[in-house]
């Protein structure tokens, strides 16, 4: 049990990590999603399960819905494709 | 005397003394010309910038980025070096703080204790202690959080909700979605048909359950709120449509938030006042108990289950 309660923690410390680090933001929503999802499970673990059934349903589920709908009004998924369209063209180019 | 006043001709003190005795209008003029001259334009200065010598604009250049480069490199270190400061002082705080689960504990007080002792038999009747607490002895947190809710729908409708007679072309590819729905696959049809009526079924079960296992309103309507945006992704808007729209938002959150209100106040009246209430705490564990929270739980359940649908809804394509 404690060596699974430290490989949740690790995970949320490093999810949350990568979640300030990433430049793409549909995927820092995708894992600020997997973050939530083991904190559901962290507070399962601390003897919490409203905390947990709350993160899970919140934090997991309807919340990165509420990004990815987000990101889609401020056409951030679109313009990521584009720039990664954009780039690959560029290689495409470079190694023609 | 009068040469004194020649002396003092001209003069801010002569001309208030001259204007004080004899009516004289040169201040007022001199008023007038001021307020004239800051009405006009003012001439654009004709200042000509001598051109510099090359090598002492390049010498310029080499400054300005020089003094930059040390900008950019101050405002770096001042950027990490605030943030040790503030992740020290907060783990120093962390580190005076009693250790978890100790008896003597400032958190081990009375009010604890009542919670958990005559929460369930004799004030609340629910076996969740949690449930009893955020709608029993803390209900009026709950109904501000409902309230929140309603209020950030309210927002996100004022900004985002498109009226009828707006100009689709202002939203490009937000109108191209709205106007043409995205075709879905059939895979996620099919899993959707089967999955939809489990969520809205565990969904009712966390709801109904309360008060008596780990669950509530608030998760449970989250869940349920879940479902009905799946069924938003899977089958399209029109479909959902038929069952869901703004006149039923609006039904359902406002009557059940006034519910919440009336029933709380019924039972913070008859408690405050030490009157006969006809709500009873029943027998605990059982669904039809706990007095008022089951249908508290349904009530926060069905906000917060309309509130995530309209939201997304809303973000998604500026109407409900």
């Amino acid at each position: 049990m404690q060596i699974l309660m430290i490989l949740l923690l690790a995970a949320v410390l490093i999810c949350a990590l990568c979640v300030a680090f990433t430049k793409n933001l549909l995927a820092a929503a995708v894992v600020f999603m997997t973050q939530s999802l083991a904190l559901s499970v962290v507070w399962l673990l601390l003897e919490s399960p409203d905390l947990g059934i709350t993160e899970a349903a919140v934090g997991a589920g309807v919340d990165s819905l509420l990004l990815f709908a987000t990101l889609k009004r401020i056409r951030a998924i679109d313009s990521d494709a584009r720039e990664n369209r954009k780039r690959e063209e560029e290689q495409d180019g470079t190694r023609s | 005397m009068a040469r004194v006043r020649d002396d003092m001709g001209d003069t801010r003190w002569g001309r208030l003394q001259r204007w004080l005795r004899e009516g004289d209008d040169s201040l007022d003029r001199a008023m007038i010309a001021v307020w004239d001259e800051s009405a006009e334009p003012e001439p654009e200065p004709v200042f000509t910038v001598p051109p510099a010598r090359p090598e002492q604009k390049k010498k310029n250049q080499k400054h300005t980025a020089k003094l930059e480069k040390l900008l950019r490199v101050f405002s770096v270190i001042a950027a990490v070096l605030l943030c040790v400061g503030i992740i020290g002082i907060l783990l120093h705080t962390t580190a005076l703080l009693p250790s978890f689960g100790r008896e003597d504990n400032p958190v081990h007080n009375e009010v604890p204790r009542r919670y958990i002792e005559k929460g369930m038999n004799e004030d609340t009747g629910a076996v969740n202690i949690v449930a009893g607490m955020i709608l029993d002895y803390r209900a009026f947190d709950t109904l501000g959080e409902s309230n929140v809710l309603f209020v950030a729908v309210c927002t996100v409708m004022i900004l985002l909700r498109l009226q009828a007679g707006d100009p689709d072309e202002r939203l490009g590819s937000d109108t191209r979605d709205r106007l043409i729905e995205p075709h879905s696959d059939p895979i996620l049809q099919v899993i959707a048909r089967v999955l939809i009526p489990l969520i809205l079924i565990f969904g009712a079960y966390v709801i109904l359950n309360g008060h008596i296992s780990p669950g509530g309103g608030f998760s449970g309507g989250a869940i349920m709120g879940a479902a009905l945006i799946l069924h938003m992704l899977a089958f399209g808007e029109k479909q959902t449509a038929r069952f869901f729209s703004y006149r039923t938002y609006r039904a359902v959150s406002v009557c059940a938030l006034g519910f919440y209100a009336l029933a709380k106040a019924y039972s913070f009246f008859t408690g405050a006042n030490h009157l006969p209430s006809i709500i009873t705490i029943g027998t605990p564990g059982r669904i039809f108990s706990a007095g008022l929270i089951p249908y508290l739980n349904i009530a926060v359940g069905l906000v917060v289950c309309c509130t995530m649908y309209a939201l997304f809804s809303l973000f998604r394509k500026g109407e409900l």
